[in-house]
């Protein structure tokens, strides 16, 4: 899940349109940019979807870490093909947060200056080629968890984005699932690395859902919305029971002691990630944060001087243009 | 801050003969970027064969408030479905 305590906005609007506004939502109609919508729905919606973007934009760069150091060149371009996609992603989503009034440099430099987040799992850091699997696996495997549902949201920009992002995202998992059955079969020096980066990534991978249900304030007016469709609890156990047979088929061992199968409730028992570091890594003190959000700014600092010379160029083309006609 | 590049809706026209599909937007400084751009992002997996540009500003669209007006009258007129009428099983296909 790419979008994690999003807080959602009290919203003061005529209490006669957001009751209009609710049945369209639970009559499965979608919400279009033009309609009307309450404030909170908006400004929420703002907030999940840019920080949903820029996961997909700053996830670039654990990846990235590893382009010019793939295994081989058909490695290489997988992975390059599969970063590619990253940034389209970002861009579908930051298109679909425009339509609700708010600018693609203006959500930039929000990341850019810390106002929004993006997810946690980001700012941990990739050490061997074997986190490439894991990241693929279980990163790229808790992401669709979430996105799947999300293609059935109230808001329709999102929904579309949704659905074009979940069509290309089944090749990020397989690659990456296709990266750790090379290592996992391969010499005892691979698979101490698949199993180490297995190791690193389970609960970070855990924490994407966001916190316990107990704790988490903000889902009930996000789920009548249904700009969120499941609880984080849920997608977290179900990520839990699609993954773990994966792992006994790769021949690894989750790290978590007290993992075993719940008869009763059909799924299974686990233990939750530390909640004292999830918190401490979205305040900013995870191995990566000071790092990525460098990254980034360097890129758009860097970057400045080819988008305002090409929008020059494009500007003296049309005066001229203009001038001949 | 400098400007931001104008926004631009990209349309694709897939490989089986139907017509252009609005299949999302993007930033460009002009038309010939903007087509470069939709390239790379609408088209990495076989999508289409041809792209238009149009840039967001230059689409009139109907307002959501007017709805009622513009779409009801076609409600009440179910006689423009071929189902309305009942054609005898003898005639054969029609």
């Amino acid at each position: 899940m790419y979008a994690q305590m999003v807080k959602s906005e009290a919203t003061q609007d005529d209490p006669d349109k957001l009751v209009a506004f609710q049945a369209r939502i639970d009559a499965g109609e979608k919400i279009e940019p033009k309609d009307w919508m309450p404030e909170g729905y908006r400004k929420t919606l703002i907030r999940q979807i840019g920080q949903h973007a820029h996961s997909e934009i700053v996830g670039q760069l654990p990846e990235g870490n590893w382009i010019t150091r793939a295994p081989t060149l058909e490695r290489k371009a997988i992975l390059l093909a599969k970063v590619q996609d990253e940034a389209g992603h970002g861009l579908y989503l930051y298109c679909a947060a425009e339509t609700l009034g708010v600018s693609r440099d203006e959500l930039t430099e929000m990341l850019l200056d810390g106002r929004m987040k993006y997810s946690s799992i980001f700012n941990y850091p990739t050490l061997t080629w074997a986190d490439m699997g894991a990241v693929g696996w279980l990163v790229d495997g808790a992401a669709i968890m979430n996105q799947v549902p999300l293609q059935r949201t109230s808001f329709g920009p999102y929904s579309r984005a949704m659905i074009r992002i979940c069509k290309e995202e089944s090749f990020h998992q397989r690659q990456g699932f296709d990266i750790m059955m090379k290592m996992a079969n391969g010499t005892e020096a691979q698979k101490r690395m698949a199993q180490d980066a297995l190791n690193r990534f389970w609960y970070p991978s855990l924490m994407m859902f966001g916190p316990s249900d107990k704790d988490s304030v903000h889902s009930a007016q996000s789920m009548a919305w249904k700009i969120k469709m499941n609880t984080n609890d849920e997608l977290r156990q179900k990520f839990v029971d699609q993954t773990v047979p994966q792992a006994e088929y790769l021949g690894l061992t989750v790290p978590d002691p007290d993992l075993r199968w719940n008869d009763d409730k059909g799924g299974y028992d686990f233990s939750e990630p530390d909640w004292a570091e999830f918190f401490d890594v979205i305040k900013g003190n995870g191995p990566c944060n000071v790092e990525r959000l460098a990254a980034r700014n360097k890129a758009w600092d860097d970057g400045a001087w080819v988008r305002d010379g090409l929008m020059a160029h494009a500007d003296k083309k049309r005066a001229r243009q203009m001038a001949a006609e | 801050m400098s400007k931001q590049w104008p926004l631009w809706e990209i349309f694709i026209r897939g490989q089986h003969g139907l017509n252009h599909r609005h299949v999302g937007s993007l930033h460009a400084p002009d038309a010939d970027t903007a087509i470069k751009h939709a390239r790379d992002v609408y088209t990495r997996r076989n999508e289409g064969v041809s792209i238009w540009a149009v840039e967001a500003q230059h689409i009139a669209a109907s307002s959501p408030s007017e709805k009622g007006p513009l779409y009801e009258p076609s409600e009440s007129k179910v006689y423009r479905h071929p189902t309305f009428f009942d054609i005898p099983d003898d005639v054969g296909a029609m």
